[in-house]
């Protein structure tokens, strides 16, 4: 079904997996469209409670697939119908994701972690923010996300100069939720996965609305939607269930609805 | 008509709701279903213990538009023997105040149906949209007038020519949408809003609503002449005394339609 990304539900945790290992996971039409479908399909699986999203062989995504660029191409075209869709989903998507970076994350590839609610970074990974080199600006939501995560004046310097951020540095600019050892990657990332999935899945969803919705609107709308979050929230089962355990003194557990 | 096939009709306190149920369709409005709707949302204007409609969809369209294979084949003089957009007419005589809960896709006569509505309630997940165009034809019930008085001839032409779709914040922003509210409590929301209307004095709400719809097709000094009138009759109503001496006697009102 998928050519492109290997899509596994284990448990409760989506894994998707960009699978073109030998072009370093390099974006295609096809990917993006895969990723796109991926992300509906996580979405709407009411059984999933966590996304990962990974890269196989040794690099997470090396960005657009420089070897389909031509002369004629309409760079604009190409974002407009291949990535917008793409960074739209992943921007509505109501479940955390995590961008499990394992190695190296280029250009749209970077923007894709970016993207993500967290980003675990494997000791070998490195953030490559690489599009001024080929004369380019930023994409794929790069600079919407980028401030937002390290401040202006920070993501500025990181988009014009385009040097290569090692994990260690990323960690020190509040670009990585953790850097996680190479002996212990695959199982941190899983134990991460889990500990997400276990959650709340609703009102992490409403979080994610709600920063979104603080982005975009005014203080006194975003306290309506507050107050609509919070209602909605307070109806779910995991809302009971947390309250009950707190007054039994035991740990809950949640369903995610 | 008590046997509804293409819809599911109840009352709520004041509150008349009519939702269309032809999920699987996504609620496309064929001359049934339209003939259904405003059939039930006649009955429910004639009801005095009615004071406000709502309309919603089942499923995740509001209305997907129009039944498409229901008219393939049709010719003109057969729509014109048919005269189905009559019964779209007869929608914009209801008095009772009309509120549309838009839970998803409000396309074609989708949107038609949520524009013949008083105010609009959107689903933050409801797209709107006139996609007539690209089946070669344009929208028949209304969609070309009344979104043009909405939001103006320049922007009406570039959503009716491109069909695009237009988000509920765009709605929004345009003057279509009243509020957008979280897909969870699109009901909760519109009940809330349709309850306090049922509160209101329902003859102020009828009489303002003509009014209102005055101000869109009448030159203002003839619509201001017709707003005097309905100021004056409004005095004729127990309603106006109740209110008037309410706020004398510094209580809350209880009004009775009367």
């Amino acid at each position: 079904m998928y050519e492109t990304i290997r899509y596994e539900v284990k448990g409760q945790v989506a894994w998707l997996t960009l699978n073109r290992p030998d072009q370093l996971n390099a974006f295609t039409e096809q990917m993006n469209a895969e990723v796109t479908k991926a992300l509906k399909q996580a979405g709407a699986d009411p059984n999933v409670r966590c996304m990962v999203i990974t890269g196989a062989g040794r690099a997470f995504c090396a960005g657009e697939d420089l070897s389909g660029v031509t002369e004629e191409m309409n760079h604009g075209d190409v974002l407009r119908t291949r990535y917008a869709p793409m960074m739209k989903a992943l921007h509505r998507f109501e479940k955390p994701v995590v961008a499990a970076v394992n190695g190296a994350a280029a250009g749209a590839g970077m923007s894709l972690a970016l993207a993500c609610d967290f980003r675990l970074l494997s000791e070998k990974a490195s953030f490559a923010p690489a599009f001024i080199h080929v004369g380019l600006v930023p994409d794929a939501g790069h600079l919407y996300y980028l401030p937002r995560l390290v401040g202006r004046a920070k993501a500025l310097e990181l988009a014009v100069l385009g040097d290569k951020i090692s994990a260690e540095q990323a960690a020190s600019l509040g670009l990585a939720t953790k850097v996680i050892p190479l002996s212990e990657w695959e199982e941190g990332v899983k134990q991460f996965a889990e500990r997400l999935a276990a959650m709340p899945t609703k009102a992490i969803g409403l979080i994610k609305r709600l920063l979104r919705e603080g982005e975009e609107t005014t203080f006194d709308r975003y306290l309506e939607r507050e107050a609509e979050c919070q209602r909605i929230a307070g109806m779910t089962a995991d809302h009971r269930e947390g309250v009950k355990a707190f007054f039994e003194k035991r740990k809950p557990l949640f369903r995610g609805n | 008509m008590s046997e509804w096939n293409s819809i599911a009709v109840r009352q709520e306190g004041a509150v008349g709701i009519i939702e269309l149920a032809r999920p699987h369709v996504l609620n496309a409005l064929s001359r049934q279903m339209v003939a259904e709707i405003v059939a039930a949302v006649e009955a429910f204007d004639r009801d005095e213990t009615v004071r406000v409609i709502v309309l919603t969809g089942r499923g995740r369209a509001f209305a997907a538009g129009a039944d498409i294979q229901e008219m393939a084949d049709d010719d003109p003089i057969r729509l014109e023997w048919l005269n189905q957009f009559a019964d779209w007419d007869r929608l914009s005589i209801v008095k009772t105040p009309m509120i549309a809960a838009v839970n998803g896709l409000a396309l074609g006569g989708g949107f038609e149906l949520a524009l013949s509505c008083d105010l609009i309630v959107a689903s933050s997940a409801a797209e709107f949209g006139f996609p007539e165009v690209n089946l070669g034809v344009m929208p028949g019930a209304g969609g070309t007038q009344r979104l043009t008085k909405l939001i103006g001839p320049k922007r009406a032409l570039e959503w009716l020519w491109t069909g695009a779709r237009m988000s509920a914040k765009e709605a929004e922003q345009l003057g279509i949408v009243n509020r957008v509210v979280s897909p969870e409590l699109l009901m909760e929301e519109t009940m809330r809003l349709a309850g306090r209307l049922a509160e209101q004095p329902p003859l102020a709400l009828r009489l303002i609503k003509e009014a209102v719809q005055k101000a869109v097709d009448y030159p203002l000094y003839e619509g201001m002449q017709f707003e005097r009138k309905n100021f004056y009759l409004l005095f004729a109503s127990e309603d106006q005394k109740e209110g008037m001496a309410a706020f004398l006697e510094k209580r809350k009102p209880r009004f009775q339609g009367k």
